[in-house]
């Protein structure tokens, strides 16, 4: 990573253009990143007037509010309940699936991969309606509630992001050398004790990277939280929207909730991104 | 990082070999070896199964119901009606299949332009960060933000910018640069267009970013040597082994962006709500729509199935046309 590509150092315009355009785009990405954080520190009547730049005075009073405005601590642990356990599960069942694509011959294993890929290319739309009726007709045959139910909402949200980890998971996998689990299962481990003892550690990144993506997935989710969540169920991306009411938008505390419900995910992301790279260069790109 | 894979993978001669045999390797072990991949891939596939497949299925038979909120509570009894929901759908002189043909070609024009636009700024990025300076790995983290940022709370914050009279588009367009006339409605109206280009591009060119950063890893320095050692410039190098080089990268990454784009409901959803204006009506949300607000969920049903036969015809082309996409068919 750290070597140059280029043995030559690179001409002076390279240089003068690569400036500009990253100081450019250094704006684009940044811009709103800024609003989110100075309005979020803006009193209302700034943010209920013309854009100001700079606040007129700094308060924390939004992000005080925002806890008893809409109950975001509610919101925020039904999030971390589904996206946690969603993506626990998603790891878990990818794991082992690509493990026995990447691992064994067996009939039927294009069948599943294809399959499992066009899935990827459904629009959301297509099942959400079907999915709430079956949901519905599963709670009431085995009285199992998954409508409403945050078991629902791990249930769904964990297939989303399976196709993508077990491909990626796939390509990590068939990366380790096979003599490492062969030698395993030489010493007298079964299939299951070299796939833990020997594949899964040496394929640490791509899991990480792959649980990443997972919860991601999961914690930024609207469309099924939207039709599938209920007062007690609700998550943060329909939460959110609490804070416009008839009268008012609070923007600044829909701002202060933004980013209070965007650090830890940004946090884990760029604290884990390296995997994420390394899982995408062994996986999805080889 | 982890750019050795390449040998390590080549060492795998032959993948189709089964799981080399233990010393003491007996009858119960030969049938449990058989059905240990069967047995892995349950829970994956019982969970596609009933998250999606069920479901398309479901749907598929929805579509050639009567299905409307009179049956919801009991769809099964709904009458059917053939291919009546098909044919509204695609009865381009009527308001319904008029309305759906104009937001697929919004759809395809957006689509079109956002991976484009993603694409491009993905790309020219990662080959600028490609060799080190000072800053480098700070530019990376802080790019990777938008992609990290969760939807709605990255979405509503444009929301924001784009309010009429306290957005900041507005203050800097109108007041500071004085380049409109007046405040423009960005949320309503043509501009709407725009703004979900720009939000949608200024989210995903990211996630282009991160996979052709990945895709140069994999470039071996040797080919840049010896390229500049016969005399050829950056740009030259870039042409002739940068871009080719990352051919199969790009095309994985571009149906990718392809898909996410075309069936993306979260940014219009957020930014306009449920109903998003004309000029910005995506086929997800127009879908949506129809469903869910005007009640008429065998119609809904109908062209969601129309769109993913679309979807399935525009990938089985484009696979054709890719020799990725052969191997990708063959994992």
């Amino acid at each position: 990573m750290s070597s140059p590509t280029s043995p030559m150092a690179p001409p002076r315009s390279f240089i003068w253009s690569r400036r500009i355009f990253l100081t450019l785009l250094t704006g684009f990405v940044l811009v709103p990143v800024y609003v989110m954080l100075s309005s979020s520190l803006k009193p209302l009547s700034d943010v209920t007037g013309k854009f100001r730049w700079l606040p007129s005075g700094l308060t924390i009073r939004p992000y005080i509010d925002i806890w008893s405005t809409v109950p975001l601590a509610k919101y925020f642990m039904n999030s971390l309940i589904v996206s946690v356990a969603a993506t626990l599960c998603s790891v878990v069942i990818a794991v082992f699936a690509a493990y026995a694509v990447s691992r064994y011959e067996f009939r039927g294993k294009r069948v599943f991969t294809v399959t499992v890929l066009s899935t990827q290319m459904f629009p959301g739309i297509l099942f959400l309606l079907p999915l709430f009726l079956l949901y519905v007709n599963i709670g009431n045959a085995t009285g199992i509630a998954l409508f409403g139910s945050r078991g629902g909402l791990i249930l769904t949200y964990l297939t989303f992001s399976l196709p993508f980890s077990i491909w990626m998971l796939i390509g990590y996998f068939d990366s380790v050398p096979r003599d490492l689990d062969e030698a395993a299962l030489v010493d007298g481990c079964g299939p299951l004790g070299a796939l833990l003892r020997v594949v899964v550690p040496a394929a640490i990144p791509g899991i990480v990277a792959v649980a990443v993506y997972a919860f991601m997935t999961a914690w930024g989710e609207v469309l099924f939280a939207s039709v599938m969540t209920n007062d007690a169920t609700r998550t943060l991306a329909v939460g959110l929207q609490g804070y416009s009411t008839l009268n008012d938008v609070y923007w600044n505390q829909i701002m202060a909730a933004s980013l209070v419900v965007s650090v830890p995910v940004v946090a884990g992301f760029l604290l884990l991104q390296r995997y994420l790279v390394a899982g995408l260069t062994a996986g999805a790109v080889k | 990082m982890t750019s050795t894979v390449t040998p390590e993978a080549a060492v795998r001669k032959n993948p189709s070999d089964p799981a080399a045999p233990g010393p003491r390797r007996r009858r119960g072990e030969r049938i449990r070896r058989i059905g240990l991949p069967y047995l892995l891939l349950l829970p994956a596939l019982f969970l596609e199964l009933l998250v999606h497949l069920v479901p398309m299925v479901i749907g598929i038979v929805m579509s050639f119901k009567e299905l409307t909120q009179f049956y919801i509570r009991d769809w099964g009894t709904a009458p059917w009606s053939g291919f009546d929901n098909y044919k509204v759908s695609v009865d381009f002189s009527a308001p319904v299949g008029k309305a759906l043909l104009h937001s697929f070609f919004v759809t395809v024009g957006f689509t079109l332009l956002s991976v484009a636009f993603c694409w491009l700024l993905g790309t020219v990025t990662a080959i600028y960060l490609q060799d080190n300076f000072r800053g480098r790995g700070f530019l990376r983290a802080l790019f990777l933000i938008p992609y990290a940022l969760p939807v709605y709370a990255a979405v509503i914050t444009w929301v924001f910018m784009f309010q009429h009279d306290n957005g900041l588009v507005n203050h800097v367009l109108h007041d500071q640069l004085h380049i409109t006339s007046k405040p423009s409605f960005w949320l309503i109206g043509d501009n709407s267009f725009y703004a979900l280009l720009i939000v949608h591009v200024w989210k995903g060119w990211p996630f282009a970013f991160l996979i052709v950063m990945a895709g140069l890893q994999n470039i071996p320095k040797e080919l840049y040597e010896a390229a500049s050692i016969d005399g050829a410039g950056l740009l030259q190098q870039i042409r002739r082994i940068t871009l080719p080089s990352l051919r199969p990268v790009n095309q994985v990454l571009v149906l990718v962006l392809f898909l996410w784009t075309f069936n993306d409901f979260n940014t219009p959803y957020v930014l306009f709500g449920r109903a998003a204006p004309e000029a910005a009506d995506l086929i997800s949300v127009h879908i949506y729509q129809a469903s869910f607000v005007t009640w008429n969920f065998g119609t809904g049903s109908a062209m969601s199935v129309l769109l993913l036969l679309f979807l399935l015809v525009v990938t089985g082309v484009y696979l054709v046309f890719t020799s990725r996409g052969r191997k990708a068919a063959d994992v």
